[in-house]
């Protein structure tokens, strides 16, 4: 789950990190209100879940009063485009006003889950202020990295290993090791994916502080946070991604025009790659759970009917566990509740698949039966095509 | 043969008295494995269609003799479940749950480190060597016993990829679910390892999916120390950069993890890559018929 800048802030407070004196506001006048309480200069930020806001003219320094005014106005309600966001960008509804800090040095600490270890991972850069993947891909020499086993956690070295690493004042290595054990207690126990500063400054007195601040929180360890849920923004998500979420349905809209349903989501992501191979675009990602029951398909159903770039429907089951003829029975029942008029090939393979083509035939729906992955495939980007 | 499991295998099931446990639990023992004791804190004495069941594993392992452990414990209390069995010392520790913290994975990780387990999962769906024993999730009956062995992150994808195989007459030694979330107890070069040393396994069927370096480390032990044909197929081809496609583990972050970059690592190595899900069949009969020509 992604959070907004203000939400990590707070989270980092939590902890002890050390954060600018800011207010999430709503409005102009909030933010000039804010403004006031927290003296000028300040720095007018766009709250939204993609990274590269300042280059996408969503992070603004406002020297003057009018500055504050005219920097709230022009950023809150803009769609916000950022290499992160897609061209369709996102739209601007919530503003963090912060106090300008006295920025002497500007550093760049992560804390990653490191795949190929399985360990968290600290990133560390004297790079701040630049994404870490471009410091990665032309000078990875300038990253330094330390791996934290949780049983034992952080220890001394850790930190000099980075502090030295980076060629850190060392006036400040002691201030800079309390912040990072602090970050790396926030990532384990709030279940974090990603915790990220940056930058991470060091100010004109030899402070340490957060400027900016990127938290991922793992989906799986929710339940263990029941105060993170509220964090979520469902405005920023897609509204059937949100429907779809409700079903706990697997789904990510996607821009072309053939609406996918499969169980499991290795099978969902070839179905979308095999339905390119033939030429066609897929509509979405949608897993219904291996289990594919009639409410799941139905639900399912409702979502892929609701997004108006679909041209056909490709309903791709293989079934295990589950029998096909069950399956074709959601489906025949889905489409009569929902009156579905787009094209629809139904690929059903696994257990009873032969009762389950009769049951399709037999309900004198115009269901496009397909014969395996390839054949369903084609049929679909066929009818896609001819539908336009 | 087969590697992992086979006829003599005995299992324990941990969750047995779950909706889930008691159910693929009963589908296993149809298949042919020989489930021998259960564990549910607190029902220890019961009996569950007939198998005996615990309170611990520590329990179940001083009156029946175990050498597998599969797992349905629910999300929350699975990683408490696996630590138990590496606890216990159990060879082989199957868990199928999906939806475990990452956190509780790291320290799963750990403890397998030195320990006499072998983890396969979580989040997958499980291993099974056709004609022999099932400890999984997995359809048995698209399965036929033969010499072709299956590693892959994907559950129904598998199954895909093993119908294709079965309708060519291609029969599997072992097909392996490794799991699809970002901590996993085996990785694809655990398994390609223990495939190669196999005498019974001809060649292997290998899937994987966007995120994270386990294909190109796949890659890299192929070109170091295999000597069997491989094909294999990435999923995720079309898939957006920075979303969570399904699995925990499939995500393209930072410009990492793509198919693309996994496929060209694949293909340098020397394993043949289907360029679609549905050659995947097609492209091991058609190595293995290079191969012997």
């Amino acid at each position: 789950m992604k959070i907004h800048e203000y939400q990590a802030k707070q989270l980092l407070l939590k902890y002890g990190v050390p954060v600018p004196e800011g207010r999430m506001v709503e409005s102009v006048e909030a933010a000039e209100v804010a403004a006031g309480e927290l003296g000028l200069p300040v720095i007018v930020k766009a709250q939204i879940h993609a990274g590269g806001r300042g280059k996408g003219g969503g992070v603004k320094l406002a020297r003057t009063a009018e500055d504050v005014k005219a920097h709230a106005e022009a950023i809150l309600g803009m769609t916000l485009i950022t290499h992160q966001t897609g061209p369709e960008g996102r739209l601007v509804k919530k503003l963090l006003v912060e106090e300008g800090l006295d920025i002497r040095q500007e550093l760049y600490l992560g804390v990653v889950l490191d795949r190929a270890t399985s360990l968290p991972m600290l990133l560390c850069s004297s790079e701040g202020g630049v994404e870490i993947e471009k410091v990665a891909a032309e000078t990875p020499g300038r990253i330094v990295k330390a791996a934290v086993d949780p049983s034992v956690g952080l220890l001394p070295f850790h930190v000099r290993k980075l502090a030295f690493g980076i060629g850190l004042d060392r006036k400040v290595h002691k201030e800079f090791g309390q912040f990072v054990a602090k970050l790396v207690k926030l990532y384990l126990d709030e279940d974090a994916s990603l915790v990220e500063i940056n930058p991470l400054v060091i100010t004109g007195e030899g402070k340490v502080v957060a400027l900016d601040a990127k938290i991922n929180l793992d989906d799986n360890g929710l339940f263990r946070h029941p105060d993170q849920a509220g964090m979520r923004y469902l405005d920023e998500e897609e509204p059937l991604e949100i429907a779809a979420s409700k079903h706990d349905l697997n789904y990510i809209k996607l821009d072309g025009s053939v609406g996918c349903m499969v169980n499991g989501a290795g099978l969902a992501m070839a179905t979308m790659d095999i339905i390119k191979y033939y030429g066609g675009e897929p509509a979405n990602f949608l897993d219904v759970g291996g289990g594919a029951s009639v409410d799941r398909v139905s639900a399912a159903f409702e979502i892929l009917m609701a997004d108006p770039g679909v041209k056909v429907v490709l309903i791709n089951i293989f079934g295990g566990i589950v029998r096909c003829d069950r399956v074709a029975a959601g489906v025949i029942e889905a489409h009569g509740k929902l009156g579905c008029k787009l094209p629809m090939v139904v690929r059903l393979e696994g257990t009873n698949s032969r009762e389950a083509g009769e049951v399709l035939a037999q309900s004198g729906i115009d269901f496009i039966v397909a014969q395996g992955l390839a054949d369903a495939a084609q049929k679909a980007v066929q009818a896609a095509a001819g539908g336009n | 043969m087969s590697i992992l499991v086979n006829k003599d295998t005995k299992v324990l099931v941990q969750g047995l008295t779950g909706r889930e446990g008691s159910f693929h639990a009963g589908q296993c023992r149809e298949y042919g494995t020989q489930i021998v004791a259960g564990v549910t804190p607190g029902k220890g004495g019961q009996k569950c269609n007939g198998i005996p069941v615990y309170n611990t594993v520590h329990q179940a392992l001083t009156e029946q003799s175990i050498d597998a452990s599969l797992i349905f414990v629910p999300p929350r209390f699975a990683a408490d479940a696996i630590l138990e069995a590496i606890e216990a010392g159990i060879g082989l520790i199957v868990c199928i749950t999906e939806g475990i913290p990452a956190r509780d994975m790291i320290g799963v990780h750990k403890a397998l480190k030195g320990s006499r387990s072998r983890l396969v999962g979580p989040n997958c769906p499980g291993v099974i060597s056709p004609g022999q024993a099932k400890l999984g999730i997995m359809p048995g009956f698209i399965h036929r016993q033969g010499d072709i062995g299956v590693v892959s992150r994907s559950g129904t994808l598998t199954y895909e990829a093993v119908a294709q195989l079965t309708a060519l007459g291609l029969g599997q030694s072992t097909c392996i679910g490794i799991g699809g979330d970002p901590i996993i107890g085996s990785n694809f070069t655990d398994i390609l390892e223990l495939f190669e040393a196999d005498p019974e396994t001809r060649g292997v069927v290998m899937i994987g999916e966007i995120g994270g370096t386990a294909e190109e480390e796949a890659a890299e032990f192929f070109a170091s120390a295999m000597s069997k044909p491989v094909v294999a197929f990435i999923a995720g081809q079309t898939a957006p950069p920075g979303r969570r496609m399904g699995h925990a583990g499939a995500i393209i972050a930072g410009g990492k993890g793509t198919a693309a970059e996994k496929m060209k690592a694949l293909e340098k190595a020397g394993i043949r890559v289907a360029p679609s899900p549905a050659e995947i069949g097609k492209a091991m009969e058609d190595l293995l018929g290079e191969s012997a020509s």
